[in-house]
């Protein structure tokens, strides 16, 4: 059996949980055994549709509560053990992230994180996997005949989506955690950064917070998340949740238009694979157009908005 | 109180990687070899809770050979009061986890502060290993905290916001940003430096621990060969080749 982790938000389904679930599915019917998604807590969702994405069944852990990353890894992890599982499938959102280590460690199997693509090899386990912040592709391989994936979001997309049910079972869990949540703070309306097909993105060159409705807009207008370099989170412009990069959050959008950012060693670190990278600098010279698919130098106060304009041309 | 500082040797953030000629591992010709990013964080944050009063000693500790100490000397020398080296060289993060473990188990700590990932191996499994090993509560993607007694409250960041969470001690945290600003780190200074010479620097020998992950082979990915310019006042194209040739929007 391959266990994923289908994780809801709100009591639906990210999408990240879509293509967790086809991975495994995928990796289940290499392995010739049943995919099945893990669901904790109430859900609006329904949860049959994960057949859609490959899975055959649903264990629908009810009586869990909010997400704790030592009661859910345990769950998983035993789980795993009951069902003599041989993968555990675990997109890296930052929950994901945060119970891996956990499942990994009770259920006594090896954790590979940061997984860019389907295994090579079943037994033993090898997959390749992102290393030094893009700069490297390591090809790793579990000990063992079993493990715990953590699958990069938007690595390996979504594929095609059918029509099937899963089975839906109820199950109950008894796993307990050792942290208590007492308050979310979520901005609505706001794309999360791993999750995101497409990021806007700006620097210092944009010289002050106050213009930034400009990258909101151009944002807006394509359905994109926002993020910004290191020193634009260091000095307050915007906060540090939008750091991206080598030490902020590692992304690989479908597309990154980057603005007025010069393209630093530890910036495309955290970016590099993109898919489509797109360049608005005011200097030709800027290092990151070494980087970029497509460039346009110019200034951002011009250039953005007659972007902006141009897609809004586009989509009408 | 005593805080433990976990902390991983890594590569430079500027550093151009290289792999050996057989794709087996980094070529660390020419690299310097720094405190993770991630981990100078919580550094601070532990020095400044004892400053306040909240912990008694600051250990840093690095799991590997020889190599690594004058990392962890630079450790002492922002203001970790004594460093331990585990000394091996870990292959895998379960082997990390565990050695950290048995050397707490020995040696109680109430406290650890880990980082969330280390930039080389970008594994971000060693703290979480830890808890459950330790049996701790656990924060992922710290970026605030706030002790009172055994009690603590965390800050930590998820997709598209945050999470206050409280737990109590002991508790293994994996922080990143946040925790402390960036104008907070601190840059060693003379003294420190000199204090650091005489600082106690433990070496602590490993148990057997095999590897559950191995590297089998490493390569560099390919970059973009050649940018496409396009015209300041030509934005239209633009979006014309990235619905026709890129098909992204
Ligand atoms: C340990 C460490 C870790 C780091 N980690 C990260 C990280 O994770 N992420 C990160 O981003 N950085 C990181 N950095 C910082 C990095 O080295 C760079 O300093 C940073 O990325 C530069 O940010 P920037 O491009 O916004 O600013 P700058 O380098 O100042 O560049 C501004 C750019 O804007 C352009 N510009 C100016 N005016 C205009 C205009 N009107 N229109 C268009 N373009 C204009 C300029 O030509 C220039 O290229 C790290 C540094 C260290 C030491
Ligand atoms: N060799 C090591 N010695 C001590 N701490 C480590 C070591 N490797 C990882 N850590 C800690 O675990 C965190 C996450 O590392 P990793 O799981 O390797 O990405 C780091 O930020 C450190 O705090």
């Amino acid at each position: 059996m391959v266990l994923i982790f289908a994780e809801t938000w709100n009591g639906t389904f990210k999408k990240s949980t879509f293509e967790a679930v086809q991975y495994g599915a995928q990796c289940a019917k290499s392995l010739g055994t049943e995919a099945v998604a893990v669901v904790f807590g109430a859900a609006s969702d329904d949860l049959a549709a994960l057949g859609a994405y490959g899975a055959q069944r649903v264990l629908h852990l009810t009586n869990a509560s909010a997400f704790e990353p030592i009661a859910y890894g345990t769950a998983l992890a035993a789980l795993a053990s009951q069902h003599r599982a041989r993968l555990v499938v675990v997109s890296a959102t930052a929950n994901g992230k945060s119970l891996t280590p956990f499942v990994a460690g009770a259920w006594d199997a090896p954790a590979i994180t940061n997984v860019l693509a389907l295994p090579t090899s079943f037994a033993p386990l090898a997959v390749r996997r992102g290393a030094f912040s893009s700069k490297g592709l390591e090809d790793a391989s579990a000990a063992g005949d079993r493990a715990v994936v953590g699958l990069v979001p938007n690595s390996v997309g979504l594929g095609t989506v059918g029509t099937q049910t899963a089975a839906v079972e109820a199950v109950e869990t008894a796993a307990a955690g050792k942290s208590t949540s007492v308050e979310l703070q979520v901005a609505s309306g706001k794309i999360p950064l791993p999750e995101a097909e497409r990021v806007v993105s700006a620097g210092r060159g944009m010289k002050g917070p106050e213009n930034w409705n400009l990258i909101e807009a151009l944002a807006q207008e394509l359905n994109a998340g926002t993020a910004c370099s290191k020193p634009v989170s260091d000095i307050g412009w915007r906060p540090h949740s939008e750091h991206v990069g080598q030490t902020g959050i590692q992304i690989n959008p479908q597309l990154y238009i980057a603005i007025g950012i010069s393209g630093a060693i530890q910036h495309l670190a955290g970016v590099s694979s993109s898919k489509t990278i797109v360049v608005i600098n005011s200097d030709a010279e800027a290092p990151f157009f070494k980087a970029a698919d497509y460039g346009v130098v110019g200034d951002a106060f011009e250039v953005v908005p007659k972007l902006t304009e141009a897609l809004r041309a586009f989509h009408a | 109180m005593k805080i433990l500082v976990c902390i991983s040797h890594v590569p430079d953030t500027t550093s151009k990687i290289q792999f050996t000629a057989d794709g087996a591992a980094l070529d660390a010709q020419g690299i310097q070899f720094v405190i993770n990013p991630h981990d100078e964080f919580g550094l601070t944050k532990a020095l400044q809770m004892k400053e306040a009063g909240l912990a008694t000693q600051v250990t840093a500790l690095i799991v590997g050979d020889a190599s690594v100490e004058p990392t962890l000397r630079k450790a002492l020398a922002i203001g970790a009061d004594d460093a331990v080296r585990i000394d091996a060289r870990p292959e895998s993060g379960n082997q990390v986890a565990q050695w950290i473990a048995e050397y707490v188990q020995a040696n109680p700590y109430e406290l650890v502060l880990c980082g969330i990932e280390s930039i080389d191996y970008n594994g971000g499994t060693v703290p979480g290993l830890l808890a459950h090993r330790m049996g701790a509560a656990f924060a992922n993607a710290c970026i605030g905290l706030e002790l009172s007694g055994t009690n603590a409250t965390v800050l930590r960041e998820i997709d598209g916001g945050k999470e206050k969470l409280t737990a109590s001690l002991p508790l293994v945290v994996a922080g990143k940003k946040g925790l402390v600003e960036e104008s907070e780190l601190r840059i060693p200074n003379m003294r420190g430096i000199m204090a650091a010479r005489t600082k106690p620097l433990a070496v602590v020998a490993p148990s057997a621990v095999a590897a559950q992950v191995v590297s089998k082979r490493f390569e560099k990915p390919v970059g973009r060969t050649s940018v496409r310019l396009i015209d300041k006042d030509n934005l239209g194209e633009l979006v014309r080749l990235l619905h026709e040739e890129a098909k992204v929007i």
